[in-house]
């Protein structure tokens, strides 16, 4: 007798219901991925609306891209504030988890909260706030608020990445070092981290991608000559839909696709 | 002989100099896009040439704060900006933006007089039109009631989110002459008897915000008609897309040139204006854009059918009236606020 | 032996009186290893009070303070202090104004003054800046003659609403801001009422934003729920590959996805033709710049927040409970909902407040593919920083949508043992 892949007891309705469960799914993740797959095709259309049927190829528009002075500019922007904020953001947060982790000390709940406080208030809240108090220092429209501020919303992801690694992390290693008589410094730097490190990383690539594709408090912070990739797309989206936006599009999607990929890789590590 | 001290003084006086001879900067603001594309042709190009400096083009969309919290922190970045007419006002009212040195600009009396402002000189005449897709309407809508007329030209409408503009448009539409509409908004009935006229066609409008979005909607048939910038239009029309303008009851403005105050480089900003205010450079920034010079003076060095598409050519204003900016200035925030609401409705 | 020699950190142990000493010294070490982690966790909290915790205060505070009147037109405030708000205000407070305009020292005080007065009464700043053009006034020595020169000036001086916004902001701190927020508004009296019907925006706003927020939750929930359940039983292999699926669009940028919504959307995009090649429609649908088109976006960039909570939960259920029932003899469906859906309650509650609490913030998504009547409160906060320059305002806007946020959080910590995260 042939095996069924329903189990003995199922009705007809449990095995409607089965069926219906994964077409649900099916459909789900779908929509979950459809517009990532129709806009990569886009940016090789070579006619200048964005609509299909595609009547011919073309790689004009990643020529457009490569030969726009402004999206030259954004993307350098992008890659000079997202790293310095998340080398900020991943080494400020690294040392806080190790502090939060194993210890209970006054005023730890407290603290805890705080420092995870940028990911709970609301993002339009908090690029108000920084642009009128930096603009009261002279600091609007700079380099420095925004990696400042793009470092304080990416640090809650590396104290909460390393804090979950951190449960695992076996103590008497540490204990073991002290006792052969390492320094808790020099401890924690051959020790601690090498084995944390999975967990620093994607704490570090969670704040990566945050500054990365952050657009709403850089609105208000850059000004024009410090506009990131993301503020050229929202100018773009606004203005006009050209399939330049397009292929920056589907340039983005390769790269934070790579990310994704080094971070379940990680993932994997740490579990 | 010793070396060593020639080639130190030979250093000294080469870092000194060479700031001298490098090139300084000029970071020009304004609204980008067509508009943009224009200015960079018609005035940052010849200044580039005229090796007085290299024009760095900055693009933004209005926000006045970025002004306000360079000048209050006294790190002003932006050299010349590109403004409309309220923020002209409101602006030189609260001190943010230098007071204009005239003789070096020009003579007054060559520049129409809306352009001459103690803190800013008149860029360009434009205006807010209706336009419409020729390929899907083939009789052209004449006057405001038309835009109004959803039966007659059935389809979606396409307006400035906002209460400005609108207000005046439904008040013209609901029968008040151009010349009266200000008069008649400034009474409370007029506000009421405009949100209504609205309430009538708000089921078919489309809002846009950016300049470059009426032209899309109308190419994409999302709308049949439209309020735009006729400059954008006209930008539309040059890709080779058919659309055309209804000129009557157009509302028309100025932007202006305006210099945050504090700012480092305030000569070259000077010098900046006054070319981009002379009668050839004028007429070249209309030849690749329909906003019209307001250096009465570049008129003459243009031909007729570049005259024809301007706001100021007589034909096309006939019927239009000025933007009442005091007006705007005083009751700008209430009305928006009101439209707010209304739009929630 | 000499025990010193293999224990660095501590002191050598004593008989007697050992208990006592090793108590001590096991407390220092305890309290120096209680500081020490303190003063980890010390530089990245210095860091975000000054980048973030300051100027949070900073917006709190500028919502209530109202230094524009109090600071140049002292006297005038000092003048109307008694006075009643229902006859004509006192020949005191006209002297004292024109005193008051003509001590401000640059147009640009008087600019920022006509700008407040404005925002409480329209016509205000035309006023104030032709007064303070005009000064000084001749014939205007007693209060008499001040009055009968302004009124001369400009006959508005002679209407009370405009010294009513005079005498309402002569305090250095107002509710006002707050209470427009609220859709409230005090009288000439200082009574507090609603404001008339065709100025209350905000509430309408707030409750908007709320509703937009609920609908995109539930549509998180029944959509996430049936998905986090069915990779939570899959095995390690599948899942992961699922996983990788599902986090794809979680990692796009959420500029990528919309512009993707804005092509998918609009009237000849691919849904619209879709629905007409097969039929079902003829004409082609609104779905972009209306609330359908934010509420589809939303959902697509929030459902990734609902199903990761989810499934870390449900991963952690044990499936012998829902066996057991089965074999019990419930059917497999009641046991599924009798058995297994309580359990996942606190993964719902966690998932569904984090989207909830993600939403009310939003502000590209309604601002890019929304119509006017869809914008969130968010996006008029921006609004009255960038446009209005009415900062005063847009701090009241924030403290109102923080407020909100973080009474909800509190909701939160209480159903989720632990902090936000995505499992």
């Amino acid at each position: 007798m042939k095996r069924s892949v329903f189990p003995v007891y199922y009705t007809w309705f449990d095995k409607l219901g089965w069926v219906g469960l994964r077409a649900l799914c099916g459909a789900v993740l779908f929509f979950l991925l459809l517009p990532i797959l129709v806009i990569i095709p886009l940016s090789f259309s070579d006619s200048s609306f964005l609509t299909y049927p595609i009547t011919g190829w073309s790689l004009r528009w990643y020529q457009e891209l490569f030969a726009s002075p402004d999206w030259a500019r954004a993307t350098r922007n992008s890659f000079i504030v997202a790293p310095l904020a998340t080398i900020i953001a991943t080494a400020l947060g690294t040392l806080a988890a190790v502090g939060l982790a194993r210890v209970q000390f006054f005023g730890k709940g407290l603290i805890t909260s705080l420092l995870i406080a940028p990911m709970v208030v609301p993002i339009v809240v908090v690029g108000v706030s920084t642009y009128l108090f930096f603009a009261r220092i002279g600091l609007s429209d700079s380099y420095t608020a925004l990696i400042l501020v793009h470092a304080a919303l990416g640090a809650p992801f590396v104290v909460t990445t390393v804090l979950a690694t951190l449960q695992g992390f076996n103590q008497n290693l540490v204990r073991a070092s002290l006792g052969l008589g390492v320094g808790p410094i020099q401890t924690f730097f051959r020790i601690t981290l090498p084995v944390i490190a999975p967990g620093v990383i994607s704490g570090g690539l969670f704040a990566f991608a945050t500054s990365f594709d952050e657009v709403v408090v850089t609105l208000f912070l850059a000004g024009p000559l410090q506009g990131t990739l993301p503020r050229q797309m929202f100018t773009g989206i606004r203005e006009n839909i050209s399939p330049t936006i397009a292929a920056v599009a589907t340039l983005l999607i390769l790269f934070t696709a790579s990310l994704m990929v080094v971070l379940e890789w990680l993932r994997g590590r740490v579990k | 002989m010793k070396i060593k001290p020639v080639i130190l003084a030979l250093a000294a006086t080469a870092t000194i100099a060479l700031p001298a001879l490098a090139q300084s900067e000029l970071t020009v603001v304004n609204f980008g896009g067509a508009n943009g594309a224009a200015q960079k042709k018609a005035y940052f190009e010849p200044f580039e040439k005229s090796g007085a400096a290299k024009v760095i083009a900055v693009e933004y969309n209005g926000e006045q704060a970025k002004i306000k919290a360079m000048v209050e922190a006294k790190k002003v970045v932006w050299d010349v900006v590109e403004v409309e007419s309220p923020d002209l006002n409101r602006g030189c009212d609260e001190g943010l933006f230098e007071k204009l040195d005239w003789a070096k600009i020009g003579n007054k009396s060559d520049f129409q007089p809306a352009a001459v402002h103690e803190c800013g000189v008149g860029v360009f005449v434009w205006s807010t039109v209706m336009a419409y897709n020729a390929d899907k309407i083939k009789n052209a809508p004449t006057s405001w009631a038309d835009f109004w007329n959803t039966s007659k030209y059935p389809g979606k409408r396409g307006m400035r989110k906002g209460a400005r503009y609108n207000l005046e448009f439904a008040l013209m539409a609901d029968g008040v002459k151009a010349a009266d509409v200000y008069k008649v908004l400034a009474t409370k009935d007029g506000a009421d008897r405009a949100f209504k006229k609205l309430t009538e066609l708000k089921p078919n409008i489309q809002f846009w915000e950016a300049g470059a979005q009426p032209p899309q909607f109308l190419v994409a048939g999302d709308v049949v008609m439209s309020t735009a910038f006729n400059g954008r239009i006209d930008a539309a029309q040059r890709e080779g897309k058919n659309l055309q303008i209804t000129w009557t009851g157009g509302i028309y403005d100025l932007d202006y040139w305006v210099m945050p105050a504090g700012g480092p480089n305030k000569d070259l900003a000077t010098k900046f204006i006054a070319m981009a205010s002379s009668p050839n450079e004028q007429a070249e920034y209309a030849r690749n854009i329909s906003y019209g010079p307001t250096n009465n003076k570049a008129l003459t060095k243009l031909d007729a059918s570049v005259l024809a598409k301007l706001p100021t050519s007589p034909s096309n204003s006939k019927d239009a009236l000025r933007f009442n900016i005091t007006f705007w200035a005083d009751q700008g925030e209430a009305l928006e606020k009101r439209f707010a609401a209304w739009a929630a409705q | 032996m000499n025990a010193s020699a293999t224990l660095p950190h501590t002191q050598p142990v004593r008989t007697g009186l050992a208990r006592t000493t090793l108590l001590a010294q096991l407390r220092r070490v305890e309290r120096r290893k209680r500081l020490r982690a303190m003063a980890l966790t010390l530089p990245l909290l210095l860091f975000l009070a000054v980048t973030f915790l300051v100027p949070l205060g900073a917006l709190l505070m500028r919502a209530v303070e109202n230094p524009e009147v109090a600071g140049t037109l002292v006297r005038t405030g000092a003048a109307l202090q008694h006075w009643d708000r229902t006859s004509a205000p006192p020949d005191a407070a006209y002297a004292a104004i024109v005193q008051d305009l003509g001590a401000i020292p640059e147009t640009a005080q008087a600019g920022v003054l006509a700008r407040r007065l404005n925002t409480e009464i329209g016509g205000a700043r035309s006023l104030i800046m032709s007064t303070y053009r005009a000064l000084p006034l001749a014939n205007s020595a007693t209060p008499e003659q001040a009055r009968v020169a302004l009124l001369a000036l400009d006959p508005r001086w002679g209407e009370l609403p405009f010294w009513w916004a005079i005498a309402k902001n002569s305090s250095r701190w107002t509710p006002d801001y707050l209470l427009t927020a609220l859709d409230l508004k005090r009288d000439a009296q200082g009574h507090i009422g609603r404001v008339g019907a065709d100025e209350a925006a905000f509430s309408e706003i707030l409750v908007r934003t709320f509703y937009i927020s609920s609908v995109v939750t539930l549509v998180c929930i029944a959509l996430g729920y049936p998905l986090a359940y069915w990779l939570s039983t899959l095995n390690a292999r599948r899942a992961n590959l699922m996983m990788i699926l599902l986090l794809l669009p979680f990692w796009t940028s959420v500029l990528v996805r919309i512009a993707a919504w804005i092509v998918l959307l609009q009237s000849s995009g691919l849904v619209n033709r879709f629905l007409m090649f097969l039929g079902v429609i003829n004409e082609p649908l609104a779905l972009l710049f209306n609330r359908l088109g934010v509420i589809i976006a939303m959902v697509h960039i929030l459902l990734p927040f609902m199903v990761l909570p989810l499934y870390s939960v449900m991963k952690s259920i044990p499936n012998n409970y829902v066996k057991a029932a089965i074999s019990l003899g419930s059917p497999p469906f009641t046991a599924f909902l009798r058995v297994y859906v309580p359990q996942t309650f606190p993964g719902v509650a966690a998932g569904g407040l984090l989207v909830f609490i993600t939403a009310i913030g939003y502000y590209v998504t309604p601002a890019l593919l929304g119509g006017p009547g869809d914008q969130m409160l968010s996006y008029y906060v921006a609004q009255y920083t960038n446009v209005e320059v009415n900062w005063g305002m847009a701090c009241a806007l924030g403290s109102v949508l923080l407020t909100a946020t973080l009474v909800l959080y509190v909701f939160y910590r209480r159903f989720a043992k632990s902090e936000l995260s995505l499992g």
